[in-house]
């Protein structure tokens, strides 16, 4: 047994977060030392939380520091049951949960055709960034437990993350986790299932049987503990040997409704060298489209890593688009904007897609099974993706659902 | 200390520092009578034959004009955080064995914390301007030994005309000036674009010491504040710091949030129809309050619209509005930056104000009530609107008013900051201190969305069927405290440490000590 325990963060420039130490001790009951930015308004609240968390964990005797940078309850909640654990030496399993209150977006249901442009990474161990994350309006958000998060912090971001998953109000976004490679991530899946967690992203993916296999598990879990909605999975293909077998794990299973990519691992691994143009990722790219789409599932593009160049930003979205891609990665939220507008259709993508499906439909009327605009024939895949550039458009409120009604 | 009940329920005291006060009765609802003060006469034959003021240096400029125990010793603050003539005319006023001296800056910033030392010995007996950092903590806590006075560049200005404050000595720092005392910002190492904070200073106090580092030929050109209200003038080396003039709260905020409310601002200013061409803002010092005018800007472009005038705290990002032809003028109280600073000396639709001209209430008029909106920021909010922008959560005092009060006068006030800091809800039962009448503050926006003042049904109904996120304060109030837990009200003493005037000159509220900590 380690005896102590110590999670979170403190000092200059630390915000929404809080460091706790908890040190068990053999007898003398509770001595609790809270040193708090808040505490004229919320120090009273702050021992009665820990005091109430100690007892949840059947902790009598504990010397525990409190050092907060106006974390929020459920921040205060995770750090101190990660301080516990660590302090008794013991694996998650092995802990109860102690959980917070779910706010209103807890296990709000997401399905699989749901319009996915953007999503927007928030380092799973950082409060700060979780709590206006919904105002930007990314269509989802992807709590991050793998690489914006340090090997030894891997269990505080899991604590963190599956309360930010019940108590954060991430209003419609689809609320995304990335979790770590495979085995560490199949151990991470059912604390996120039991918090709500909608789509689980999959980094690092060339095995197309581990897939399976994790999808399975996850279904598993659906019915152990009981919920009502699906979870989704996003695969991450981020090697040479995951391009080959893209195809085989975009179908591995029915709960994959998307697929992605990851561009630094895949550079590292194939030798090959930054272009501003992309010339290293077309293959990568134009596969994992293809993959995507022989599947059935959503082709995402990955990150645009230069936060202050929007431009390039905008640039590498309309790239994505002509590809095939429907959606993009974001790693701050002024991107987010940038990457929404570049993917949703605009006004004469919309005209056309209207009159294409409206030449259609007037030819069924009159028994043609080819419909005509002017002198072109339009063909059953143009109608189709005319469709769905509809469906989008009325999904994102920018034409009525009513609309081939209107005249 | 007498404390009574004023119009809108606070305690305030009916006697500050030795003069009687008057609580505040409502807003619009005190009517002064009589005449304004007035400055002594002086006469020419007390002054050089050959209009030559310099004296040797500021202590035989102090001694000239007959410094003594007890005395009000003015200051502006148009250096900002970069000032330096405060701490030294205190430096040596205590070598010269001065006491109970009372400092009446136009505000005070961090840089004058030095001068607690003085207000410990007792060569400074208190200070009547705004308390933040250290000398905020330093009121708070208690050691003060007079009781601060808060009030709006407007108010100072007032309490100046209508002999409120008699000022026996008025210590000006100017950038440029000629030996007969006439002076300007706009020349000079230390160029800080405007001295409208020192004019009330210059007309009304009895004695006025211009201090320059940069001494030009007559006629120093242009002339802003008149040699014929000057004294003395000396010439040393340094006055300030001119890097620091651009403080921290004049920079354009970079967090996401931050930025996504002053776009809310913007598009609600747009929305409501108040963006029409000729119209008029404010955009105060703080981050969200000017990140907005950069997003109105870029909207008016859109739009095809530009403004009459903007009424500032300048900053570069209002100059670029004035130089692409986005507005037809810039009226400037303070220079925020660099840039507003050589934009006055070379743009002339870049003119300066004063608040004895733009804020004053005993006044036939003020500019503020021609102006469209005003975004400004606060520390706390209450249910019905009323606001606080003075005091932190827990009682100590953190900003200065400035012009906060006096742009509550402009026909539509709106409120920007975070709902939330640091788990600290900006919006509360009751506001801490009551610096804003709620009945004059129309609209609140934070991350959490748009609240209208239910009085502006004008406002409600001009943007129906817009796509702005309205809400009510009580929904952001709930949203706020269902993740953080509602507040438990602070610890406070009864002891009143300071009071802050409404613009009108009466009592709104009281600071009150705060416990020491455990």
């Amino acid at each position: 047994m380690n005896r102590r325990g110590v999670a979170g963060r403190r000092g200059e420039g630390i915000r929404s977060d809080a460091y706790i130490a908890v040190e068990l001790r053999d007898g003398g009951g509770i001595e609790l030392a809270v040193k708090s930015r808040v505490d004229f308004i919320y120090g009273d609240s702050i021992r009665a939380l820990v005091f109430a968390g100690l007892s949840f964990f059947g902790i009598q005797n504990a010397w525990v520091e409190v050092e907060d940078s106006g974390a929020m309850p459920f921040v205060l909640m995770a750090r101190l049951e990660t301080a516990v654990r660590r302090a008794l030496g013991k694996d998650y399993k092995d802990v109860a949960e102690w959980l917070p209150e779910p706010g209103p977006s807890f296990a709000l249901p997401s399905v699989r055709e749901r319009w996915r442009r953007s999503r927007l990474y928030l380092p799973g161990n950082e409060p700060k960034f979780m709590l206006n994350a919904r105002i930007h309006e990314p269509d989802g958000v992807i709590l991050d437990l793998e690489d914006s998060v340090p090997p030894e912090d891997k269990d505080a971001a899991l604590v963190l993350v599956r309360n930010a998953l019940i108590a954060v109000d991430f209003a419609a976004c689809e609320r995304m986790v990335r979790i770590n490679p495979l085995p560490r991530g199949r151990e991470e899946l059912e604390p996120l299932i039991r918090a709500g967690v909608n789509v689980v992203v999959v980094p690092k993916c060339e095995d197309d049987a581990e897939i399976k296999k994790l999808a399975a598990e996850v279904v598993a879990i659906e019915k152990r503990v009981g919920v009502r909605h699906q979870v989704w999975l996003m695969p991450i293909i981020e090697t040479a040997a995951g391009v080959f077998r893209a195809y085989e794990i975009a179908r591995s299973s029915e709960r994959i409704a998307a697929l992605t990519y990851g561009l630094e691992d895949y550079i590292a691994d194939i030798g090959a060298q930054k272009t501003r143009d992309g010339w290293e990722a077309l293959w990568l790219r134009s596969v994992v489209v293809n993959a995507a789409r022989s599947a059935g599932v959503q082709p995402i593009d990955t990150v645009y890593a230069d936060v202050a160049d929007l431009e390039g930003l905008k640039f590498s979205c309309l790239q994505a688009k002509a590809l095939g891609f429907e959606g993009k990665g974001c790693i701050h939220p002024r991107q987010v904007r940038v990457v929404n507008e570049a993917f949703t259709p605009d006004d004469e993508e919309i005209a056309h897609a209207m009159e294409i499906v409206k030449a259609d439909m007037a030819a069924r009327a009159k028994g043609k099974s080819v419909a005509v605009i002017g002198s072109k024939m339009i063909d059953p895949p143009v109608v189709r993706r005319a469709r769905r550039t509809l469906e989008l458009a009325v999904a994102l409120g920018r034409l009525s659902p009513d609309w081939n009604k209107e005249g | 200390m007498n404390l009574v009940t004023n119009a809108l329920g606070r305690m305030v005291p009916t006697e500050i520092n030795g003069r009687p006060a008057v609580p505040f009765p409502g807003v619009d609802r005190f009517r002064p009578s009589g005449c304004k003060a007035a400055p002594r006469i002086p006469t020419v034959l007390d002054y050089p034959r050959d209009g030559n003021k310099v004296v040797k240096d500021l202590k035989t400029a102090l001694e000239l004009a007959g410094v003594r125990n007890g005395m009000t010793i003015s200051t502006h603050h148009h250096f900002r955080d970069g000032d330096t003539l405060a701490l030294q005319l205190f430096d040596i006023c205590a070598e010269m064995g001065l006491r109970d001296l009372v400092w009446f800056p136009s505000a005070a910033f961090p840089c004058h914390a030095p001068l607690i030392k003085h207000l410990d010995s007792g060569v400074i007996h208190h200070i009547e301007g705004s308390l933040n950092g250290p000398l905020g903590d330093y009121c708070t806590s208690g050691r003060m030994r007079g009781l601060g006075v808060l009030r709006s560049h407007g108010a100072r200005a007032m309490a100046v005309q209508d002999g409120e404050v008699h000022i026996d000595i008025a210590v000006l720092a100017a950038p440029s000036a000629d030996c007969f005392g006439n002076a300007n910002a706009v020349n000079g190492n230390a160029a800080c674009g405007v001295l409208g904070y020192a004019l009330a200073d210059a007309m009304y106090a009895d004695r006025v010491i211009v201090v320059t580092n940069n001494l030009v030929p007559f006629p120093c050109i242009p002339i802003e504040i008149s040699g014929s209200y000057v004294d003395y003038v000396v010439v040393q080396d340094s006055i300030g710091d001119p890097k620091k003039i651009v403080s921290g709260t004049t920079e354009i905020t970079r967090s996401p949030d931050r930025l996504y409310i002053a776009e809310l601002v913007a598009r609600f200013i747009r929305d409501a129809g108040i963006m029409r061409n000729g119209f008029s803002f404010q955009a105060g010092a703080g981050g969200i309050s000017l990140a907005f005018a950069v997003y109105l800007a870029q909207m008016m472009k859109e739009a095809g619209v530009k403004a009459g005038w903007v009424h500032g705290g300048t900053t570069k990002f209002l100059v670029r509005m004035l130089e692409e032809g986005l507005t037809d003028a810039l009226v400037d109280g303070q220079a925020f930056d660099l840039d507003a600073v050589r934009s006055i000396a070379v743009n002339r639709s870049h003119i300066g104000t004063a608040p004895l001209i733009s804020y004053n209430h005993h006044s036939k008029g003020n500019f503020i009530n021609l102006m469209d909106v005003v975004v400004l920021g606060a520390t706390e909010v209450d249910l019905n609107f009323n606001a606080n922008v003075v005091t932190h959560s827990d009682g100590r005092l953190l900003h200065g008013i400035g012009g906060w009060q006096n742009c509550l006068y402009a026909k539509c006030v709106i409120l920007a900051m975070p709902a939330v800091r640091d788990r600290i809800p900006v919006i509360v039962d009751e506001v801490t201190t009551l610096c804003g009448p709620g009945e004059m503050i129309d609209v609140v926006v934070t991350e959490l969305g748009i609240a209208i003042n239910p009085r502006r049904q004008d406002l409600i109904e001009a943007v129906k069927g817009k796509s702005l996120p309205l809400k009510s304060l009580e929904e952001m109030k709930a949203e706020v405290e269902r993740l953080g837990g509602k507040p438990k009200r602070p610890e406070r003493t009864s002891r009143v440490v300071a009071a802050v005037k409404w613009v009108d000159g009466t009592v709104l509220d009281s600071v009150f000590q705060i416990p020491e900590k455990q």
